[in-house]
């Protein structure tokens, strides 16, 4: 851990009316890793995960990509900055073809790729997730898991350091999240930094090296994944006693 | 440039052709119709160049139809015709870049509700001016142009609006336009400034309107701003272009020509009662056609194709 952290948020607090949904939020990222965020269901993770991506604005405390300041930024400035994302509730944009979602990014984004460069990466990064020969296809006729893995392929379109993934592996069955697993850790590979909210124990125990976990809005525990998973006070978090 | 293309392309040289001989071949009332219909053509395409992707509803064509016949009104006299014309594609899109960055922010229902202010607060304003500054309700037109001139002006301008929009369509800004129509939130995280792409056409769409205007108004040797800024254009332009169909560029051509006829008949046989029958149209065509004319013809052509084909 030599180099500055390729993110960093200290002290970041989001309030929706009277309900405190991120409390005094600190920790970071260093380049390469794979985080879990995990914790249960209402503790945080996908307000914190719109606060990097800019989807949100934090009341308070500051957020670092790379060395600047993120947190007031406007969303399309840090997904330029080089920061993808995928949405909890799949997003994927209907009635433009596969390729037209994904050259979206490529020509906004950093790469600024148009015309023919662009067909032609949105046709590869189709391919590296698994949709090849579907890029004419409009995007409301894939499957709830190719929508999946199209959303993926749009959020590395933008050629991000910084990926943030929202339970892109929920709902899978048990194959598909096998090709999912397999797939996220192939990313890592290629050295992408990846912060992924997932409930899935499985892939958090076979990709994330560390888990960040929260409930009610805090930070309760920032450990090696293994030693996490079988923290008393994280079992706690989850099932309300601690009898595991 | 595939065979399709170059079909489409002489065709629309033909139909422009023939638009650019009917002033030889009618006078008056008839002449008078193709200026009425030309003139919501291009309003209709305008607003379908913004409205169509972004799916935001704008009341305020005629606050930009409006402001370009007075621009006329102003500066007719003063300034040659052509300077007069680029004055007002100036003053449109500045007006709409002023009031688009302070709205374009809204969403839905609030936008809509925020257009049709607008155009009753330049109504207004201009109102204001004219009586208290100008000291006079009205204004005269005196240009010197003839019914022929204003028909190929409206002609060209078609022509112009429609070369944008193909243009637009093949551009970045056109996808960035489908992708904000989709889905803001996705937009963005794409690295779409959207406040600027929707900004940018809003300008663009408002300065054909302006333009509009201020080609009409020497139809009319006076002014007064219930004439400019009359509401009725407004709605008018919506329900042509969503009779039509805003997916499609061509697609509002397909609700003006009509409805500009069948408005012409209701008014010209029951004014009394115009208003009513309008209020009737819009809601048979909302209930009925909302995907449009040119929507109903492609799920028309769709369900008439091979099974086959079909993806």
């Amino acid at each position: 851990m030599s180099a500055a952290p390729i993110l960093a948020a200290s002290a970041v607090r989001k309030t929706f009316g009277g309900l405190v949904a991120v409390d005094n939020l600190t920790f970071t990222i260093e380049a390469g890793e794979t985080v879990g965020l995990i914790g249960p269901n209402g503790s945080g993770k996908t307000t914190m995960l719109n606060m990097i991506s800019g989807a949100a604005r934090c009341d308070t405390g500051d957020i670092v990509f790379k060395g600047t300041p993120i947190a007031r930024l406007a969303a399309n400035r840090i997904a330029r900055l080089g920061v993808g994302r995928t949405f909890q509730l799949v997003r994927v944009l209907g009635e433009l073809t596969c390729a037209e979602n994904i050259v979206a990014a490529l020509t906004f984004g950093r790469t600024k790729l148009w015309g023919r460069a662009a067909q032609a990466r949105a046709e590869e990064l189709l391919t590296r997730v698994g949709l090849a020969g579907k890029a004419a296809l409009h995007a409301e006729q894939l499957t709830y898991i190719d929508q999946k893995r199209l959303e993926l392929a749009r959020a590395l379109a933008l050629a991000p350091d910084l990926l943030l993934l929202d339970e892109w592996l929920a709902g899978l069955n048990p194959s598909e999240l096998q090709e999912g697993i397999a797939l996220i850790r192939s990313l890592r590979h290629d050295g992408l930094t990846i912060v992924m909210v997932e409930h899935v124990m499985d892939a958090i125990r076979s990709l994330c090296g560390r888990c960040i976990v929260m409930n009610a809005g805090r930070k309760i525990a920032d450990r090696p994944a293994t030693a996490v998973l079988s923290d008393p006070t994280v079992i706690h978090a989850y099932l309300g006693e601690a009898d595991a | 440039m595939n065979r399709k293309t170059l079909l489409s392309a002489v065709a629309a040289i033909v139909v422009v052709a023939i638009c650019a001989a009917v002033p030889f071949m009618v006078e008056g009332y008839h002449l008078a119709l193709g200026i009425n219909i030309l003139s919501y053509v291009v309003l209709a395409t305008a607003w379908a160049l913004f409205s169509g992707p972004t799916r935001y509803i704008s009341l305020a064509s005629v606050a930009f139809f409006g402001i370009g016949a007075y621009t006329v009104g102003v500066l007719g006299e003063v300034l040659p015709w052509p300077l007069v014309l680029l004055v007002a594609v100036a003053v449109g899109a500045v007006v709409a870049l002023v009031v688009g960055l302070s709205t374009l922010r809204l969403s839905g229902m609030y936008f809509v509700i925020f257009s049709f202010g607008l155009a009753e607060l330049v109504r207004q304003l201009v109102t204001w001016y004219e009586v208290n500054i100008h000291r006079s309700v009205g204004r005269y037109i005196f240009v010197d142009i003839t019914q022929h001139t204003i028909y190929w002006q409206l002609l060209a301008l078609a022509v112009l609006v429609f070369a944008t929009g193909f243009l637009i369509g093949r551009s970045r800004l056109g996808l960035a336009l489908r992708v904000i129509g989709e889905d803001e939130t996705v937009a963005r995280h794409c690295g779409i400034d959207t406040t600027r792409a929707k900004l940018a056409l809003f300008a663009i769409s408002a300065a054909f309107m302006t333009v509009t205007g201020a080609i009409m108004a020497p139809r009319w040797t006076y002014i007064d701003p219930n004439i400019a800024f009359n509401p009725i254009i407004s709605f008018q332009v919506v329900i042509m272009a969503l009779l039509g169909g805003v997916a499609r560029l061509y697609g509002p051509l397909l609700g003006v020509i009509p409805l500009a006829l069948l408005f012409e008949i209701l008014s010209a046989n029951f004014p009394n009662l115009y208003s009513v029958l309008l209020g009737a149209v819009f809601i048979v065509i909302v209930y009925f056609v909302p995907q449009g004319v040119a929507g109903l013809a492609q799920s028309g052509w769709r369900a008439l194709r091979p099974a086959e084909n079909r993806p």
